[in-house]
């Protein structure tokens, strides 16, 4: 698995990408679910987000590519989000591309109802490519990087819903590298999965991360230690703590932080 | 404490004779509509069935299908043998016997030859209806269903437009009149006297005079658009909802725009819902007599609608033939006799066979899509 690793041109990995949070307040309607944001996401890395339901999290991965401009009366109050520098709130940021550069996977795997091949090419076509070769070149790095490619290399052109759940949430990956982005977001992406497609996915993130900025909200503790970098965690709509994993889940220096990590509540 | 003793019962059931009077009464009613349209079904069947199919191969009547409405003629020749002949062939038969006398004669308006016309203007009502309805109604739905805002002022829309299915097809008759025929706006350089406003275009002669589109083809395809719209917008737009929110927001993750997204991720998947649901409003549409009778039927015409035009558009503002209207106007325009019923009967026998088609396509089409498509 470990060896097919795809490398993506070397300026994308010299760029060092990182999306920074600062002072934002975030509101769906009148109920306010973020609250003085601060924080700052390292390039090449993979970062996770804990905090029990309802904290947050999510929301704030949303905002990142903008998929909260989807929800009616949802809105920034304060603050933003600058992405290598960029206010991705500008009135001058294209939506549309910003979402190129930063893809998302989300909780429940959502393949189209189309071939497998189809949905790897999926955003290959919605930015015009028509060369045959070059998708073709494109879906297979993208599944290899994935480690779905030997699985599913004999039937790239039967429905993608005939896959595991597993394969399908690893497909979701494949179709969001595939296009090459900068950050990629992630939802509770095994929070359907068994224990072995969690591994899998974990092994694909770990493998891609000199490659892309992970962000990823998760609820399994075990797995934010064990594939994350950086650790943020939020409770009510506030940035508790976030440092190094390793010092999160060793030595907290908040109280309530310690008190989630070890299950005592959330 | 538990006593078996208790369980055993003694004579019959508790409520026994209630329960057999609730019953028959529902099952009775049931069996009772079952009946009415056994009762319907059979004597269209028996009456019309003969009519087009016929016992010899090819077993199916064509000249009933494909041949022009007439007048039929009864009557008895010099030996006494009775005839029946449609008008064509009665002029035929007059030019071929000059001279020899012939009694008894009767004439039966709309009876004889066959309904190509109507089935001709039926089937070009249904497609001019269904292509105006279907473009309006799934424009509409993509609006309502992925565009517009959940406000107080949609909700209102879509109440409005609910209701407007449930408004009798009469109703839709006259307002098809009343706009249609009578006011719509048509660009001509001869304005009708009863024109209701001219206004000056001021290219040559030509003006833009309010004065409809008269009784016609198009008029009567615009009111039964109008009248199948609330269907077409309310079932598409359930057939764009049932579509997952997930391929939508995968879609728009990957960076495609609005109207990529429905595109490629929500219309191709919603587009079974939306066929089978316009498969049934066709059988509706085939089968208004209402709507199209002051906008576009005509009870008789010696030309199928494609003939005797100047050009090709022609077609778009003259008067039809329609099955629906042919049958009323055969049941309720002329005295019921033997030699009328042939007509008669085989005119519904082959509209219930049409709409029964219809009904079965949709069905299948609907079953077989959605074996295709599933999430």
């Amino acid at each position: 698995m470990h060896d097919t690793m795809h490398h993506p041109p070397a300026s994308l990995q010299e760029a060092c990408t990182s999306v920074a949070v600062h002072d934002l307040d975030f509101c769906y309607g009148a109920s306010q679910a973020l609250t003085g944001i601060n924080l700052e996401i390292p390039a090449n890395s993979v970062t996770a987000f804990i905090g029990p339901s309802g904290c947050g999290k999510s929301t704030l991965l949303r905002c990142i590519n903008r998929m909260n401009d989807e929800i009616p009366a949802a809105r920034i109050t304060r603050g933003g989000i600058r992405i290598s520098g960029i206010d991705i709130y500008d009135p001058s940021v294209d939506v549309v591309k910003l979402r190129r550069d930063v893809g998302m996977v989300f909780q429940k795997s959502n393949p189209f109802p189309r071939s497998i091949y189809e949905n790897v090419a999926f955003g290959l076509r919605l930015r015009g490519e028509r060369h045959k070769t070059l998708i073709d070149q494109a879906v297979e790095g993208a599944l290899r990087a994935s480690a779905l490619w030997d699985e599913v290399k004999d039937r790239l052109h039967e429905s993608a819903l005939g896959l595991s759940g597993g394969q399908q949430q690893r497909l979701c990956i494949a179709r969001t590298i595939a296009v090459k982005p900068e950050v990629i977001l992630m939802d509770e992406p095994c929070s359907a999965l068994d224990p072995i497609a969690t591994a899998k996915v974990e092994d694909l993130i770990w493998d891609l991360k000199n490659d892309y900025t992970f962000v990823i909200v998760t609820h399994n503790m075990q797995q934010a230690a064990r594939v994350s970098d950086k650790t943020a965690f939020f409770y009510m709509g506030e940035l508790i703590e976030s440092s190094d994993t390793s010092k999160m889940f060793s030595n907290p220096s908040i109280k309530k932080t310690e008190e989630y990590i070890s299950g005592r509540f959330g | 404490m538990f006593d078996p003793e208790k369980l055993i019962r003694k004579g019959l059931p508790k409520g026994h004779f209630k329960d057999l009077v609730v019953r028959s009464l529902l099952g009775g009613t049931t069996y009772f509509v079952v009946i009415i349209a056994a009762l319907l079904f059979g004597k269209i069947l028996i009456d019309g069935a003969p009519v087009l199919f016929k016992a010899e191969a090819p077993f199916v009547d064509f000249e009933f299908l494909t041949s022009k409405n007439q007048t039929l003629h009864v009557f008895d020749d010099a030996q006494g043998t009775r005839h029946q002949l449609p008008a064509s062939e009665y002029s035929a038969y007059l030019a071929k016997h000059e001279g020899v006398p012939i009694h008894n004669e009767q004439t039966y308006s709309y009876s004889g030859g066959g309904i190509a016309g109507p089935i001709a203007g039926t089937a070009l009502l249904t497609l001019g209806s269904m292509i105006l309805a279907l473009f309006f109604g799934v424009s509409a739905a993509i609006y309502l269903s992925e565009y517009a805002k959940q406000s107080p002022f949609i909700h209102a829309v879509r109440l409005a437009i609910l209701n407007l299915a449930g408004i009798p097809s009469i109703v839709f008759g006259l307002f098809g009149f009343s706009v249609f025929v009578l006011a719509v706006p048509v660009i001509t350089a001869t304005p009708s006297d009863r024109s209701l406003l001219t206004l000056p275009l001021f290219i040559g002669d030509y003006v833009m005079s309010f004065q409809g589109w008269n009784s016609s083809l198009m008029a009567g395809c615009a009111t039964l658009a109008c009248m199948i719209l609330p269907v077409i917008i309310t079932a598409s737009e359930e057939s764009l909802r049932a579509v997952p929110q997930g391929f939508r927001d995968a879609s728009l993750a990957m960076g495609a725009t609005r109207w990529q997204t429905i595109r490629k991720c929500v219309l191709p998947f919603s587009l079974p819902g939306i066929l089978t649901s316009s498969l049934l409003a066709i059988t509706r549409v085939a089968g208004e007599t209402a709507p199209i009778m002051f906008t576009a039927a005509v009870a008789a015409k010696d030309d199928l609608p494609w003939q005797g035009l100047k050009s090709p558009f022609d077609v778009l503002s003259s008067q039809v033939q329609a099955l629906p209207y042919h049958i009323y106007t055969l049941a309720a325009r002329i005295p019921s006799s033997e030699f009328t019923q042939r007509a008669q009967y085989g005119s519904v026998f082959v509209f219930l066979l049409l709409v029964a088609t219809l009904s079965l396509g949709s069905m299948i089409l609907r079953a077989k899509l959605r074996a295709k498509l599933k999430w």
